[in-house]
């Protein structure tokens, strides 16, 4: 059966597909934020799926995409087209953050993107770090990055900027060249 | 020359002395190879059989700070691994010289980001700038040369630093 039948059939009945959508032989699944931890487990141990490998774990900030367009762009007509359609449709901006989690079956060798959309006021998703230990580091990234928090994650400090490091350097809002966050050089003999 | 001036006293023993010291410093320049971005990949080509940086008496990379005599900065430093980079440095035993090689380490390069130490410069006295991205073998055998050229012409005993070394032992 298709991969797409199967996860409606998996995820259809209780609710947890907001959006599902295909672009290239893709398919991505939107499902809510507090249902992440059920979506995830529904999606390893359904005999049908069977997605036992987390390949990554990232973050998207939508600040761009959820500005009102003044003059529409020949070179963005992929996703961002999409995107402003949505918003057309629905009414209100989606939310910022995104989180995105991409599944692999290794059995069958098929993939899955599964996203959560994080607002601004609430920035905390469960971790998966009990599902897949994989999901360790990327969280950690994400978090890094984005400032996104991933709830009962067992160690969770920015994994690439240093500790003091005070913003989310990712976010769109972020200038390239920072904001003159200081690195102390001393150390202890 | 040196023999009339040891007649009439007074420095004969110290030029003498001097030019020793030079002359087994310049014949052994132990790097301490601080590869980090693909320049190090140069770096390396540089250090083995093709180019043999050996030749120069460089035979010997130090991967510990202390018993090195230049310091190879190759590739990017970002600003997480700055303290680390400082304390090298730092351990370093004092005639010392930084080879900064290419573009990165000279002056961020292509990084200009909220992430990258803009140029080595800022943290640790730079000798020797290397330009490209990155350099080839022979710019950095070029580099070590001038650090000989630069050896041969240093006062190690009447320079003030070194001197006070002396008297303190």
């Amino acid at each position: 059966m298709d991969l797409k039948k199967r996860v409606e059939q998996c995820l259809g009945p209780e609710n947890f597909v907001v959006a599902m959508t295909e672009c290239q032989g893709d398919l991505s699944v939107e499902v809510p934020k507090r249902n992440i931890l059920d979506v995830m487990h529904l999606l390893r141990d359904t005999p049908d799926l069977g997605f036992n490998f987390l390949s990554d774990v990232f973050g998207v900030d939508n600040l761009d995409l959820n500005k009102p367009k003044k003059k529409p762009k020949k070179k963005e007509e992929g996703e961002g087209a999409e995107v402003e359609e949505e918003s057309k449709e629905k009414g209100p901006l989606p939310p910022r953050f995104e989180v995105v989690y991409l599944l692999l079956c290794l059995e069958r060798n098929e993939r899955l993107q599964v996203k959560v959309r994080v607002e601004e006021s609430d920035m905390e998703v469960d971790s998966l770090y009990l599902i897949w230990k994989a999901s360790d580091w990327p969280e950690r990234e994400a978090f890094d990055m984005y400032g996104i928090r991933f709830k009962g994650h067992p160690n969770l400090k920015r994994l690439l900027m240093w500790d003091e490091f005070s913003a989310y350097p990712l976010r769109k809002d972020y200038p390239l060249e920072g904001q003159g966050e200081e690195r102390h050089l001393i150390y202890d003999d | 020359m040196g023999k009339i001036q040891a007649y009439n006293g007074g420095g004969w023993i110290a030029t003498k002395l001097e030019w020793l010291i030079n002359w087994g410093r310049k014949r052994s320049p132990w790097p301490l190879p601080f590869g980090t971005a693909c320049c190090g990949i140069e770096m390396m080509c540089a250090l083995a059989a093709g180019y043999d940086m050996a030749r120069f008496g460089a035979e010997r990379p130090s991967f510990s700070p202390r018993q090195a005599d230049v310091l190879i900065q190759a590739g990017t430093i970002n600003l997480k691994l700055a303290p680390v980079f400082k304390k090298i440095y730092d351990q370093m035993a004092e005639p010392k010289c930084v080879i900064s090689m290419g573009a990165c380490a000279s002056s961020g390069g292509v990084f200009r980001t909220y992430a990258t130490l803009q140029g080595i410069d800022k943290l640790v006295p730079v000798d020797i700038y290397i330009p490209g991205c990155p350099p080839r073998p022979e710019a950095l055998l070029q580099a070590l040369l001038m650090f000989i050229e630069k050896t041969e012409k240093s006062q190690p005993i009447t320079h003030k630093k070194y001197s006070d070394l002396l008297v303190g032992t």
